[in-house]
């Protein structure tokens, strides 16, 4: 009898945010749909309200069965019978309440069966959902490869395969093999074209693939023979009714037990290629990862949520020394960082899903017609900054889920190492989202690119341009000497050079570093908006002081020798 | 095969989640601090009727419900459920109507609608709890009944066969149409709001709530008649006044009691036949149970 989308007020609050209106015109194109689907919007209001009403269905369906089967499905999960992979019954029972609501295919356009909404609350609905069961997130959030094939696939592809998607056919991206995990370059399942029947065939093994059995796969493969680099490799689309694919094993995981993920072992596979030859890792699967990392940031802001959510609740009910343990200073201090840190990460989660709207809607436009100069531009700022957030958001999201996870344990006590309460498995389930799709450490790798061309630099200035209360003076200007901080800190890593050991080295604290204002300075805009984030504003610009000044001070005393002592 | 399915649905206060405020000082169900919900076994009965609409494609799900204007919100979730139109009989000479008013003026809203192969309701309302609507419009239809139906079995193109929840076993009965289904509390549960359609109608209003909202509507409604709810008066059912409301309610509540559970210590009840029949008189004779 819950709801995971009317309970939480933060969520209404992002959905409002200014930018939706230009949003919403842009993927709606002027409200074009208006006469043609009786379910599409006819402007700003309209569209705003279905997405209240169809988030709602989402929030009713995860409190109601997925939070319900959640326990359950961690402790059956999924097994093979005859070569297919059978999902544990809560998990039928999940794909089937949010397949019959209509709920695959949200971002899709409608000629394909979709709901055509745009990234802000597709992304929410994600939220939600992890919030019900962080595993499951994972099968109902692949549908995320009907973007890619939307985007890159011809139109014989699009039609034979998007309609299906809104009705519940289920999607997996096929990447990783026993020797290509980070490094996707040494992919190796082969791709020949086989003239006699107009296909490619697929050849190979491909493992830790999530969702491995599902209905239609997007696999990498090697289609240039000889080569041995990411330019020898194309993207293709399976379709399941092939039968040419056999599930090898479905590993046993730490956590997201419902997720099945599976080595698989394609046998003259047919598959039909999408887009160009050799532009499958350089262009679809850098394209796909974005979205996919964006996806696995949703799902750390939902993880928050609940654990966040069952620590609190808790520390209420739990008395202990005569009253309840909430009412202890260090009970409450964990308590009001893990809200702080939720709001934290909640607030680049919406602040990236605006970018990564922006930026698609008008990049799809370009595909339909020539862009005005002042689009194209726009075009260009929100995907660079689209980018940029993306990897702080996937590094700090899934951080802080662990973190959030881990003090729930420790609020729990003794009964939060027992099996009986969720807080284990919010632990376990948080435990894979630092590492998949790209690892806190990869993720550095990609966001340095954003301390180095300055780019978060540039929008943080941005944040700290917006006027604020009285109230909040004090935290801005505290936000800017920071900024500063991090500025001289970033010159003197610089000094050694770029593409040096000792720039590497340091790379993590700029990106952190960058990553506190970012937030904290959205969590002060926020406060500006809506009184309820103040307090979170105030803890973040207290922990962003610390741990700037932290990793400042480590850059101050740094010495390019001393990284020989970590060398072991 | 084409059936034309009638859902008998109640819009009734949420009794199920009561707080201190449920009841008023005089004993009656404060119908402003309880939200208003789909009767729950309703919607069991909506399930059923998808399902059945589900199994044999042809088929067109028709809502009825009576109450004030609000009760229109009813219709609406039925159709974000998948039901295809709705009627509201709302007429201020229906207030205050007893099981058999009602079961008068619903059976005047189901010959309104004409041929009809199945009338399926919930088994009872969690306002008065009575299971009486369901079987009293049977009667006056004149037609079979199969009560406190959990699942239907198969549908053919003149029978269905039903599995009965009862006490202490279940029972499958046939029968031809038309014919009417009172559903248990144990049938499948109702599914959720499809999201296109929920898009598609949220903006469905009945005349009287449209006349409330101060909106004019006939553009809309001539451009997209779906978005009209269907509303009924009395004179649109060609129901008899007398048999209407308070006037044709032959039950008159005499007096209502406030049951105050005012003991904080527990008796201890021997597990003889005496030792029961002790309890089971003095929860008489304090009017818990009798």
């Amino acid at each position: 009898m819950g709801n995971f989308f009317t309970d939480n007020d933060s969520l209404r609050f992002h959905l409002h945010n200014d930018l939706m209106k230009e949003i919403i015109r842009l993927k709606e194109r002027d409200y074009a749909d208006k006469d043609k689907y009786d379910f599409a919007p006819e402007n700003y209001e309209d569209a705003i309200d279905s997405y209240e009403r169809v988030l709602g269905i989402v929030g009713e369906i995860t409190a109601d069965v997925l939070a319900q089967n959640a326990e359950e499905v961690d402790k059956q999960g999924p097994s093979i019978v005859d070569n297919a992979i059978v999902y544990a019954e809560g998990t039928q029972k999940n794909h089937k309440a949010l397949a019959d609501a209509g709920l695959y295919g949200m971002s899709l356009p409608r000629q394909y069966g979709g709901l055509n909404f745009s990234y802000v609350p597709y992304v929410m609905a994600a939220e939600i959902v992890s919030r019900g069961d962080c595993g499951f997130a994972n099968i109902w959030g692949l549908q995320d490869c009907a973007e890619t094939i939307y985007e890159f696939a011809s139109d014989e592809i699009k039609d034979e395969f998007l309609p299906r998607i809104n009705k519940g056919a289920t999607c997996s991206m096929d990447l990783t093999e026993p020797d290509a995990g980070s490094d996707l370059q040494a992919v190796r399942l082969k791709a020949t074209f086989d003239e006699e029947n107009n296909c490619w065939r697929l050849n190979g093994v491909k493992r830790f693939i999530t969702n491995g059995d599902a209905d239609i796969k997007l696999v990498l493969a090697r289609s240039e023979e000889g080569t041995t680099d990411g330019r020898g490799l194309s993207y293709f689309v399976y379709d399941r009714k092939h039968k040419a694919v056999t599930v090898r094993r479905i590993e046993n995981k730490l956590g997201i037990k419902g997720s099945p993920t599976a080595e698989l072992v394609f046998n003259n596979a047919p598959a039909q290629l999408v887009g160009e030859r050799k532009l499958g890792l350089i262009k679809y699967v850098m394209s796909l990862m974005n979205g996919a990392r964006l996806g696995v940031g949703a799902q750390s802001v939902g993880l928050a949520e609940a654990a966040y959510r069952e620590a609190l609740k808790y520390a209420h009910e739990r008395e202990q020394f005569g009253k309840p343990i909430a009412n202890f200073p260090q009970v409450y201090e964990m308590l009001g960082n893990m809200r702080a840190k939720t709001d934290a990460i909640r607030t680049i989660l919406y602040e990236t899903a605006r970018c990564v709207d922006m930026y698609k809607s008008l990049d799809a436009i370009s595909r339909e017609r020539k862009l005005e100069a002042e689009e194209r531009t726009t075009l260009k700022t929100y995907s660079r900054l689209a980018d940029a957030l993306t990897p702080m958001l996937k590094l700090f999201a899934s951080e802080y889920a662990n973190q959030i996870a881990y003090d729930c344990i420790q609020i729990h006590g003794g009964s939060g190492f027992m099996k009986d309460y969720a807080c284990e498995r919010f632990y376990r389930d948080a435990r894979i989202l630092t590492i998949y799709e790209g690892t806190s450490q990869l993720q550095v790798v990609a966001a340095i690119r954003g301390v180095i061309s300055g780019a978060y630099a540039s929008r943080i200035k941005e944040y700290e341009a917006v006027e604020v209360k009285d109230e909040l003076k004090e935290l801005r200007n505290k936000l800017i000497s920071l900024r500063e901080r991090y500025e001289k800190s970033f010159e003197k890593v610089k000094e050694w050079g770029t593409s040096s050991e000792a720039f590497d080295f340091n790379s993590r604290r700029l990106v952190e570093m960058a990553g506190y204002l970012v937030m904290a300075n959205l969590l002060v805009n926020d406060a500006n908006k809506e009184e309820a984030f103040t307090k979170s504003a105030r803890i973040m610009t207290a922990m962003a002081e610390c741990e700037i000044e932290k990793a400042a001070c480590y850059i101050d005393n740094f010495k390019p020798e001393m990284i020989e002592d970590f060398k072991l | 095969m084409s059936l034309k399915i009638v859902v008998l649905a109640k819009q009734v206060p949420d009794t199920r989640n009561v707080g201190k405020d449920a009841m008023t000082e005089e004993g009656t169900v404060n119908r402003a601090a309880l939200p208003a919900i789909f009767n729950p076994e309703d919607l069991n009965a909506l399930e059923m009727a998808l399902r059945i609409k589900d199994t044999v494609g042809d088929a067109e799900i028709c809502v009825l419900t009576m109450g004030p204007s609000r009760a229109a919100e009813i219709i609406r979730d039925s159709l974000y459920r998948g039901a295809d139109c709705g009627y509201v009989i709302s007429d201020r000479k229906v207030a205050g109507s007893d099981t058999l008013a009602t079961s008068y003026t619903i059976s005047q809203g189901v010959k309104k609608l004409g041929k009809v192969d199945l009338v399926l309701a919930g088994r009872q309302a969690i306002d008065g709890d009575t299971a009486q609507v369901g079987p009293q419009v049977a009667e006056k239809l004149n037609i079979p009944q199969i009560t406190y139906a959990e699942e239907v079995l198969s549908v053919d193109k003149d029978k269905i066969c039903i599995k009965r929840r009862l006490e202490r076993g279940v029972e499958v009965v046939e029968s031809k149409y038309p014919c009417l289904v009172t559903v248990h509390g144990s049938a499948a549960e109702c599914r959720f709001p499809i999201a296109k359609r929920v898009m598609k109608y949220k903006n469905a209003l009945s005349e009287a709530e449209a006349a409330e909202a101060g909106k004019d509507c006939a553009k809309v409604w001539a451009e997209r008649p779906y978005l009209k709810i269907g509303q009924w008066s009395a004179a649109d059912i060609n129901a008899e006044d007398s048999r209407l409301g308070l006037s044709g309610s032959p039950t008159k509540v005499k007096k209502i009691e406030n049951v105050v559970l005012a003991a904080k210590e527990s008796v201890n009840v021997e597990n003889t036949d005496e030792g029961l029949d002790a309890l089971v008189k003095e929860l008489i004779s304090s009017h818990i149970i009798g």
